[in-house]
């Protein structure tokens, strides 16, 4: 521990006013400290303050210095902020219970719901664009930063990792609070995960615009990006771990398996596909330490388990809270969630080859890809039933409550896309669409349907929970975003299913001599309609996301409040 | 920990877990979804009996079939070669001429020359060959650099304008820019041009001048007549086919400017029976001399 002055100094931030200020507020106390974590953060802080600064004088690329001039100022901030919160706080730190019930910490979860809604309508915006330059190409604008090369990762990583990923981090932070009855663990670390997850999003999505990547799908940040992550992550996993270790219930509860088997296995993918050499330390450019097919294979091996341990593992935690929570029913099977949950884990690991059937990848890889494919079809819609079944008892919810329509929907795409895709590794089936729009369609189906219903869902049940308010400001316009979303939905997907089947016919088509029937220019001209059908689609789900944002804002400014019982204060059972 | 209770909807007890107020009911798994599990299960291990599989210290289980998409590939080209090897190697050999009389090498010619024109030549004359502003018709008859077998092909083969050796060269000057003609001037001539194919002039405008001006600059190139030269890829001025468009505006910018689009030379990059398919494929979309 580090006296109060001894911080300051340190700081340099010696002064009168804060000191008189904490000497009026806290006469009683004896003397405040400063926490191991407030002096090691704000140490570590300074010093990549400087470091960063170093870098950016000395960077080889314009880029690199921008990232290194704003994590150099992000440093500065975080390092006053640190200092600044501890002048402010109280001797004691928050409690960890407040009368025997437990003081949960609600403030990071806050940020990260905001951060979600906002990288949201910001991805939805960007597909948008990309969706309309595939049809009318002229608004590349002919510049580089908004090219479609450039665009595309800026899209699947904000809906993905910056949508997704704040979502995921917002409810596991709420939802492991409230299942284990135990405030989040750590004072700052929570904070340094969604603020350090958001800055790391900030300059992946810069760097695609300014052309760093290291083009691998889905992984395209480069070195000093990942670094980054890294050390969130690590953090990420160690709160979430040490809220589950200290908690009040006997038994584990199942979302908290799902949270869990996504921060430690993305951990694992993320070390795994993303070992690179950078050129210098001074510049922005790398190379990936692995080459030719087996390249291939780490990359889809991390790409199909950011599917499934991302985009399936993380939301299924969401289901598994949320819709019980919501329709008031207990879950549907604790046996199968016990199985699914174990042969999800087991068999998911295992698919990513069905990325590169007929390609240089052996034979032998591509099957195990496609058969450990199919046998995931049944431990995925394990999690449909019981998702589905929860509802059994509440079914006429269904017609008043449009955030459980959501949830539910959402849960009907999961498993309609879960049957796609194992039907899809079929490699008769992946001849016909690999490198299609079906592939595209699959996607959306569960992106869309699936990822982002169930966290509209999540996010229209935390809002109201997080800042204590009745319920939502609308369910009128919960209902019009379900319509115009689904509407939206139901474009896309079956707009790039005839385009994608179109498209892979006309490709394998030959001639009496075994010539290719169509130039590859004609496949482009027969998509056309179909890539105007599907920019309709995403611009109804975009006024979806519009609707819910206005929603969500109203709901906090103007919404009731619940008095009667002010969730931190609330008994967990 | 709570005790175990009935639930009343669904007959079933719940495990008497609670976490927040959610409860576990103890239905077993459905029946249902557990047969097709193990028929999924089942179903790999007789893919894995049949086809290659599972990696062993220094290769890989091959499976009852040996199944190789590697083989595959080979069965598949040995079947293109059976439908069209033969045909192939005579297409090689024989003359242009000869490759336009005989019915059965013709056809294969269109064919392999349609699909080298879709992926190769589309993207600036379009998938039909109806060109684009700048980028000529094939269809018709009116040909830059010839319009016969032989100077089509000298065409794909060697380009125009494209640093190649043997490429048509000679560009159109630009008048206004080097400072060989006054502004005026070119609004002059450019209504000249715009007569020989009797489109309107505009007021004021000075025909003698203008015959003039067309002599003393344009002749040499465009011929007395405007008629063309096609040793110099100078287009016919008196038909109705403009490549870069016959409105005053852009016939003035053609002249101030100057005009040198570029075709690539296709020789090294398509096999010469391709570049023979596809003057054959040109020079029977319609215009062929």
């Amino acid at each position: 521990m580090i006296s109060i002055k001894d911080a300051a100094a340190k700081a340099g931030l010696m002064g009168q006013a804060p000191l008189q200020r904490e000497s009026n507020m806290q006469q009683v106390q004896s003397t405040k400290w400063m926490t191991h974590g407030e002096a090691g953060l704000t140490l570590f802080f300074t010093v990549a303050a400087f470091v960063c600064a170093f870098a950016a004088a000395k960077a080889l690329d314009a880029p690199f210095a921008f990232h290194a001039s704003l994590a150099a100022a992000a440093s500065a901030a975080a390092a006053f902020a640190i200092v600044n919160r501890y002048f402010d706080r109280p001797a004691e730190l928050p409690p960890q219970e407040i009368n025997g019930k437990p003081n949960y910490n609600l403030g990071p979860i806050k940020f990260a719901s905001v951060m979600a809604m906002f990288w949201g309508i910001a991805g939805f915006t960007v597909g948008l664009l990309i969706a309309c330059q595939l049809a009318w190409p002229w608004l590349n604008f002919d510049l580089p930063w908004t090219s479609f090369g450039r665009l595309r990762p800026l899209h699947t990583s904000a809906v993905i990792f910056a949508f997704g990923g704040n979502v995921l981090v917002a409810t596991s932070f709420y939802v492991v609070q409230r299942t284990c009855r135990a405030r989040l663990a750590g004072d700052l670390a929570p904070w340094f995960v969604v603020l350090g997850y958001n800055f790391f999003i900030l300059v992946a999505g810069t760097g695609y615009l300014l052309g760093v990547t290291q083009s691998k799908e889905y992984a395209e940040p480069e070195w000093y990006s990942d670094l980054w992550l890294t050390i969130v992550w690590v953090v990420y996993l160690l709160v979430f771990l040490a809220t589950v270790i200290k908690r009040k219930e006997p038994h584990i509860f199942v979302a908290n398996w799902f949270y869990l088997a996504f921060i430690v296995t993305i951990a694992v993918l993320h070390l795994g596909n993303n070992p690179a050499l950078p050129v210098s330390v001074f510049g922005s450019k790398s190379y990936i330490a692995w080459g030719g097919v087996q390249d291939a294979m780490f990359q889809w091996w991390y790409g199909h388990n950011a599917v499934g341990f991302f985009l399936t593992a993380g939301f299924l935690a969401i289901m598994y809270y949320f819709i019980p929570k919501r329709a008031e029913r207990p879950i549907y099977s604790y046996r199968l969630s016990i199985i699914h949950f174990w042969a999800l884990i087991f068999l998911y690991i295992w698919a990513g080859p069905h990325h590169l059937h007929y390609t240089a990848l052996p034979d032998w890889a591509q099957t195990l890809g496609m058969t450990f494919s199919i046998m995931l079809w049944m431990p995925s819609w394990g999690g449909m039933i019981n998702g589905l079944m929860t509802l059994s008892g509440a079914w006429d919810k269904l017609r008043t409550d449009p955030v459980l329509r959501m949830l539910v929907v959402s849960v009907a795409f999961y498993g309609m896309s879960t049957f796609e895709g194992p039907m899809m590794s079929i490699k008769v089936v992946n001849s016909l669409s690999h490198y299609t729009d079906w592939t595209i369609g699959h996607v959306h189906s569960g992106a869309l349907g699936w990822v982002g219903f169930v966290s509209f869902g999540a996010l229209y049940c935390l809002v109201p929970w997080l800042w204590g308010r009745k319920q939502l400001y609308s369910l009128k316009l919960v209902n019009w975003h379900f319509w115009i979303s689904t509407i939206g939905i139901v474009l896309y997907i079956s707009a790039m299913w005839v385009s994608g089947i179109l498209q892979g016919l006309m490709w394998r088509a030959y001639t009496s001599l075994g010539f290719l029937e169509y130039s590859f220019i004609e496949t482009v001209e027969a998509m056309h309609p179909f890539y105007i059908i599907r920019a309709a689609g995403g611009a109804l789900f975009l006024i979806g996301a519009l609707i819910m944002a206005y929603n969500l804002w109203m709901t906090v400014r103007v919404g009731e409040v619940e008095v009667t019982t002010p969730l931190a204060l609330q008994p967990a059972e | 920990m709570a005790e175990t209770e009935l639930d009343h909807v669904s007959g079933k007890t719940t495990t008497g877990h609670q976490w927040d107020g959610i409860k576990e009911l103890n239905t077993p798994l459905p029946r249902w979804w557990v047969l097709t599990f193990y028929a999924t299960i089942i179903w790999a291990i007789g893919y894995w009996v049949v086809y290659p599989a599972w990696p062993l210290l220094w290769s890989n289980t091959t499976g009852l079939i040996k199944y190789s998409s590697r083989a595959d590939v080979g069965v598949e080209l040995a079947n293109l070669e059976k439908i069209r090897g033969d045909k192939m190697v005579a297409l090689g050999a024989a003359s242009l001429e000869d490759i336009e009389k005989d019915p059965a090498l013709l056809a294969l010619a269109r064919a392999r020359g349609k699909a080298a024109f879709g992926d190769n030549c589309a993207p600036c004359h379009g998938s039909g060959g109806a060109g684009a502003k700048g980028f000529p018709n094939l269809n018709d008859d009116d040909w830059l650099w010839g319009g016969s077998l032989e100077q089509i092909q000298q065409t794909i083969q060697f380009g125009a304008r494209s640093g190649n050796a043997k490429a048509h060269e000679g560009a159109m000057l630009a008048f206004g820019k080097d400072g060989i003609l006054k502004k005026d001037e070119i609004v002059t001539v450019a209504n000249y041009v715009r007569s020989l194919s009797g489109l309107p002039a505009s007021q004021g405008y000075n025909a003698a001048a203008g015959a003039k001006l067309f002599a003393d600059n344009c002749s040499s190139c465009h011929g007395e007549n405007g008629k063309g030269n096609k040793e110099l890829g100078a287009p016919d001025l008196t038909d109705k086919i403009w490549l870069y468009g016959s409105d005053e505006a852009t016939v003035i910018e053609t002249i101030t400017n100057g005009r040198g689009g570029v075709m690539p030379a296709w020789v090294g990059r398509l096999d010469p029976s391709t570049i023979k398919a596809l003057a054959v494929y040109v020079h029977t979309l319609g215009g062929g001399k």
